[in-house]
């Protein structure tokens, strides 16, 4: 079951001057088709500017397409009504810890959220402590923010965002800001959920090597999705990545440099175990 | 100077005052306030400040750290004293030259020092006992009766904690881009006031720009956490009042009608 989809979505930016004259428009998101399947990691890729954040922001209704629509767990995004039921079915967490970290101490800000939608204080409590245990913070419940490391303040907000109990919790490039102990602790929690809670995960990214263990992948460039496929699909096609600016992980290109120099490995290798064990093979022959 | 205001800083320690519920302190500080302008006489003040010396006493709160916090308003309190005993009218006691001293003047300036250093202990001791977090909720909590005049409380309270969290971010925020323009030529320490002034020019902009971008990006995080307002909202952690906050309310009664009943009791003035 598609838990949220997008139908010729359409999303411009229009720059008006100070007597509000339009002196530009720019179309962020450009009749973008996509569905998500309930339970999946999906990851969008693009560089700056491709419009990967502003579809990113339509899917829990802090946008609304200008044309086209979303549908989130069968909820139109336009139903501006019913808004808070998608923003509790879709979580966002987005990407300066510091600026998304609302309460004083850890577990208020935890609560913060299930305060919002009313839920009664004996269940906040459960929900905090369950959340917080998810992302391995638990013990830090006491605690100030200010206090915290970068990853740790990422993981803080995605427990916020877990205690509303989401379906699916979108990640706008949650490791811009981290150092990489602090992006593989938040990549390392992300994937965790995903598998023990079977929460849907949409993870906004330009970094490669978050996106290799993902379900599925889209590529966005200039407002449209122009990849979509698994990871190993995605990767084995070098060149269109590297036409969109996009790098590949080290690994797939040292393999993809190697196979165009005629040594026999296979497309997309992902991880420096597979072309180890591929070169060892190749060896034995 | 700025470090020096104990006025707004938590005390940490464990004590009966710590343990009241904030709007029984809030609402303690005010009556305290308003009790302290109704006095007409030195009887008054004296219960006054026995009140005040047995909550200090009772917070556990070292005097000389609440003291501290006087020094920077210090200087208020002579000038508004000065101003009261020189301009007051009334029965000549000492005179020279364009300047007379009168007997009411003398009482004025000593009731105008008196009465500013209770009001000031008396707030320290409830921001000195009570965390902001604390503070915020009685505020929301306590004054809630004025959402029937349409004052927004809870949003009041809301962005009062929102400031609190802020404060050691942009404190260090402000370190950064001072390093940022120092490293790059700025002069922020020569010169006269004005030029000092000025020099903080270049950090001011940039630190507002990034205050507000960061304003930006916390109301979007709260609207996605569905933040809409106090309606509907439930708390992670309510008040709930103790029995030692009737007991509170009750001693806090009695302080009242005694001591201004008393200090406004004819037999006693001296004016």
């Amino acid at each position: 079951m598609e838990i949220v989809k997008a139908k010729d979505v359409v999303f411009e930016y229009i720059r008006r001057d100070d007597e509000g004259e339009v002196v530009g428009i720019t179309t962020a998101v450009d009749h973008v088709n996509l569905g998500i399947e309930k339970g999946d990691f999906i990851a969008i890729l693009g560089h700056n500017g491709s419009g990967k954040s502003t579809l990113a922001k339509h899917f829990n209704a802090i946008l609304v397409p200008e044309e086209g629509s979303v549908i989130v767990d069968g909820i139109d995004t336009a139903e501006s009504e019913r808004i808070w039921d998608i923003r509790q079915n879709a979580g966002m967490v987005f990407q300066n810890p510091d600026n998304q970290i609302i309460g004083q101490v850890v577990e208020e800000d935890v609560g913060f959220g299930p305060e919002n939608i009313g839920v009664p204080t004996e269940e906040i409590w459960e929900r905090v402590e369950k959340s917080l245990k998810a992302v391995g913070m638990y013990e830090f419940r006491k605690n100030s923010p200010n206090r915290l490391s970068g990853g740790q303040k990422q993981r803080i907000s995605i427990a916020g965002v877990l205690a509303m109990k989401p379906k699916c919790i979108i990640l706008d490039e949650p490791t811009a800001m981290l150092d990489p102990k602090g992006r593989k602790e938040v990549l390392e929690a992300v994937h965790e959920l995903n598998k023990k809670e079977g929460v849907t995960v949409i993870l906004i990214t330009h970094y490669m090597e978050e996106v290799i263990d993902a379900d599925k992948v889209f590529v966005m460039d200039a407002g449209k999705v122009v990849m979509q496929g698994t990871p190993r699909q995605i990767f084995s096609l070098v060149d269109d990545l590297k036409s969109l600016r996009l790098d590949v992980p080290q690994v797939t290109l040292l393999a993809y440099e190697l196979k165009k120099r005629g040594v026999n490995l296979p497309d997309g290798i992902l991880t420096t175990d597979e072309l180890v064990e591929n070169l060892l093979s190749l060896k034995r022959n | 100077m700025l470090r020096d205001i104990t006025l707004g800083q938590y005390y940490q320690t464990e004590s009966v005052i710590h343990r009241l519920d904030p709007r029984v302190k809030l609402l303690g500080t005010i009556l305290f306030f308003i009790s302290l302008f109704c006095f007409k006489n030195p009887v008054g003040y004296a219960i006054a400040i026995i009140f005040l010396a047995v909550v200090i006493f009772l917070s556990k709160v070292p005097f000389l750290f609440m003291v501290r916090g006087m020094k920077a308003i210090i200087f208020l309190m002579v000038f508004t004293s000065l101003v009261n005993l020189f301009a007051t009218k009334g029965d000549a006691v000492l005179s020279f030259w364009k300047i007379t001293i009168t007997r009411q003047g003398i009482i004025m300036a000593i009731t105008i020092a008196v009465r500013i250093s209770l009001l000031i202990i008396g707030s320290s001791i409830m921001t000195l006992t009570t965390t902001p977090n604390h503070l915020t909720d009685g505020m929301e909590k306590g004054l809630r009766f004025l959402k029937v005049i349409k004052v927004p409380v809870h949003e009041i309270a809301m962005m009062m904690s929102i400031a609190l969290r802020f404060i050691p971010i942009l404190l260090e925020e402000t370190d950064k881009i001072m390093k940022a323009q120092l490293a790059r030529g700025a002069d922020l320490e020569s010169g006269n006031v004005f030029k000092r002034v000025k020099a903080m020019v270049p950090i001011l902009v940039p630190l507002f720009i990034s205050a507000f971008r960061r304003a930006n990006d916390l109301a979007t995080a709260m609207e996605a956490r569905c933040y809409h307002g106090g309606d509907g909202r439930t708390k992670m952690k309510p008040l709930k009042y103790q029995k030692r906050d009737a007991v509170a309310y009750v001693i806090l009664a009695v302080y009242l009608l005694v001591s201004i009943f008393l200090g406004r009791l004819w037999i006693f003035d001296i004016m």
